[in-house]
């Protein structure tokens, strides 16, 4: 083993450890799946946060932090803990206060060179179409019990409303809802600002992008998953909007007495949890996966929107789901460890699922390939699409990165960008971006971000999903 | 004494504010919460709120507080600039406050950041000479 400056001692390319003691009270060690390039832009603080995720108790095998790692609260972003039932405990910090903050990736049956000459007023016509922002409110009205039922069944309700299609539940992560959701465990307060705010983008990273397939690396995987070179994608990345910030204040609060009833040792008030099976545990769980539910249910609403104009602009076209990912949530899953199969609870905060084929959890379409990982760009650079594998399982609990990851932090850009100068600059890219607070764009510059492929390279040499196809954007529109 | 200063984070905002008394310190910090999302100068206070809140110990009502800024910030729609409260202490700690704002209207109030909520990051208040709060928004 080699030391590093960063107390980082490398176990193999692309492999660093954090060892037992960087850190009084670690479990076990930590890893951070890096290349030496990304390694030096990983902070000590971000070091310091896989080392306090790995004194939690219950942890299995390491603390991880995927290659877009960077400074969080509670774990990092990028991080990935997987609990035991027996003595582990579940942690809001290890889920963060966007809970099932997602991707959403369809796929038409258009040609890029059909769609680019009316890309302006396409932008136009989906910001119009899908409420985004600050303030905004959706064109639903939901009632409260459709947000009950929101909470409970996620995008099932929305088909069952009308919205979208049976096959869409069968190409999305938990079938677009996971089982567990206890709606008592909803304030009122959550439920006052997630009502208005269902069928909304929301502001900061969030967006609504058409792309174009520019290029793919695996044309087997590729064609399963129903992508070809040239084709036009929409990807769309939002979360639980304010109902799931609430949904994770009010446990935050339940759980830092928790903290002190239980006599659990945190070294980081955010990383405030309780054991696993404990009511506090339980009651987070179930307020948690009401915020999921509604996160999927939120994608699923914006996606039929975005059907909609589409068939507007190009009737008769399609958009058909390729699937849509969870990247802040926890998770039971069953794992191996050490030799023994166990129910796990597996956090995931800033970190997609990427499930090879022997898991039951991925959809029958991709049964035989693994599912597809969906690796958002930052504004104005690639996305990718990769695909789960075995492989995954053993080194990361079944885990990728979720994006780019920032490098810079936004006051830092908003000194060096104005939103006027981003635009303008994704303009000559020959990019149409389309915002409600164009100071925002300032801070999502592509320059505060690593470059994704950099990130995507890690995972795909680790083999824990591999390349399927990389997409570039044509418009965006954000809050 | 300054009133807020930010601190350097990647990801997130983080600030610490300060105060003569525990009042000002929370006045400060919640004047620091909106500055991290809209200039100040474009907000007028032409509307009231009341505000009233009760915590273990000033840590907890401080968290609860700030987290309240938010609460009122999405529900009313509303952006506030001025802050005067009253805090009084006996088993628990109460907050009586008045807030001053107004609506939100997008084409006076440029938004650079949108906060979603107060982490409990090395959340903490200290007194040595002064009141001293530090807080990491997520954004």
């Amino acid at each position: 083993m080699e030391d590093t400056s960063k107390n980082l001692c490398k176990i193999d390319d692309n492999i660093y450890e954090v060892p037992l003691g960087y850190q009084p009270g670690m479990r076990v060690p930590g890893r951070v799946f890096v290349s030496a390039a990304l390694r030096d832009m990983v902070e000590p603080g971000t070091v310091d946060q896989v080392a306090n995720v790995a004194t939690l108790p219950g942890i299995v095998k390491y603390s991880m932090a995927m290659p877009d790692a960077h400074l969080g609260y509670g774990f990092p972003i990028g991080g990935v803990a997987a609990f035991r039932e027996e003595g582990g405990i579940i942690s809001p910090g290890g889920v963060g206060f966007d809970i099932n903050c997602g991707v959403r990736l369809l796929r038409s049956d258009l040609r890029a060179e059909a769609v680019q000459p009316r890309i302006n007023t396409l932008i136009d016509a989906l910001f119009q179409a899908i409420p985004s922002g600050l303030g905004a409110t959706g064109r639903l009205h939901a009632t409260d019990k459709q947000l009950t039922e929101a909470f409970v069944s996620g995008a099932r309700w929305a088909v069952e409303e009308g919205y979208g299609f049976e096959s869409d539940l069968t190409h999305c992560e938990e079938s677009g809802g996971m089982a567990g959701a206890d709606p008592d465990q909803v304030s009122l307060k959550a439920r006052k600002r997630g009502r208005p705010q269902l069928g909304t983008l929301g502001s900061g990273n969030h967006f609504l992008e058409i792309q174009k397939v520019e290029e793919i690396y695996d044309p087997a995987v590729a064609q399963q998953f129903g992508l070809f070179q040239g084709q036009i994608t929409v990807m769309i990345h939002c979360g639980s909007r304010g109902a799931g910030h609430q949904i994770c204040t009010d446990h935050l609060d339940v759980l830092s007495r928790a903290v002190r009833k239980y006599n659990i040792d945190i070294p980081d008030k955010q990383l405030a949890c309780a054991p696993l099976g404990s009511p506090e545990a339980r009651h987070y769980f179930g307020g948690m996966v009401c915020a999921a539910n509604y996160a999927w249910a939120n994608r699923h609403i914006i996606a039929h929107w975005t059907r909609e104009v589409f068939e507007k602009y190009f009737p008769g076209s399609r958009l058909d789901l390729v699937y849509d990912v969870a990247h802040n949530v926890a998770k039971i899953e069953e794992h191996n460890v050490d030799g023994k199969r166990e129910r796990l609870y597996v956090h995931r905060k800033g970190a997609t699922r990427a499930f090879g084929p022997s898991r039951d959890e991925v959809p029958a379409a991709y049964r035989s390939v693994g599912q597809p990982v969906i690796i958002p760009g930052s504004m104005g650079t690639s996305s990718y699409v990769l695909c789960g594998s075995d492989a995954a399982l053993d080194l990361t609990f079944g885990s990728a990165c979720h994006g780019a990851g920032r490098v810079m932090s936004r006051s830092q850009a908003l000194k060096q960008f104005t939103g006027k100068n981003v635009k303008a600059a994704l303009d000559k890219q020959g990019i149409v971006v389309k915002a409600t607070s164009p100071g925002m764009l300032a801070e999502e510059a592509p320059q505060v971000y690593k470059p994704s492929g950099d990130v995507v390279d890690v995972v795909h040499n680790l083999g824990i999903a591999t390349r399927v196809a990389r997409l570039v954007p044509l418009g965006v529109s954000k809050g | 004494m300054i009133a807020f200063e930010y601190l350097e984070h990647t990801a997130d905002v983080m600030f610490r504010a300060y105060g003569e008394t525990a009042e000002e310190m929370l006045s400060n910090a919640a004047s620091a919460l909106f500055k991290a999302m809209v200039d100040p100068t474009t907000i007028v206070a032409q509307e009231r709120w009341t505000v009233e809140l009760e915590g273990d110990d000033l840590e907890d009502l401080a968290y609860k507080w700030l987290s309240e800024m938010i609460f009122l910030f999405e529900t009313e729609s509303a952006v506030f600039s001025t802050f005067s409260m009253r805090l009084v202490e006996d088993s628990r700690i109460k907050l009586y406050a008045e807030i001053g704002g107004e609506r939100i209207d997008l084409s006076r109030h440029a938004f650079e950041n949108e906060v979603k909520a107060v982490t409990r990051h090395k959340f903490g208040i200290k007194k040595n000479q002064i009141w001293c709060i530090q807080v990491v928004l997520d954004v």
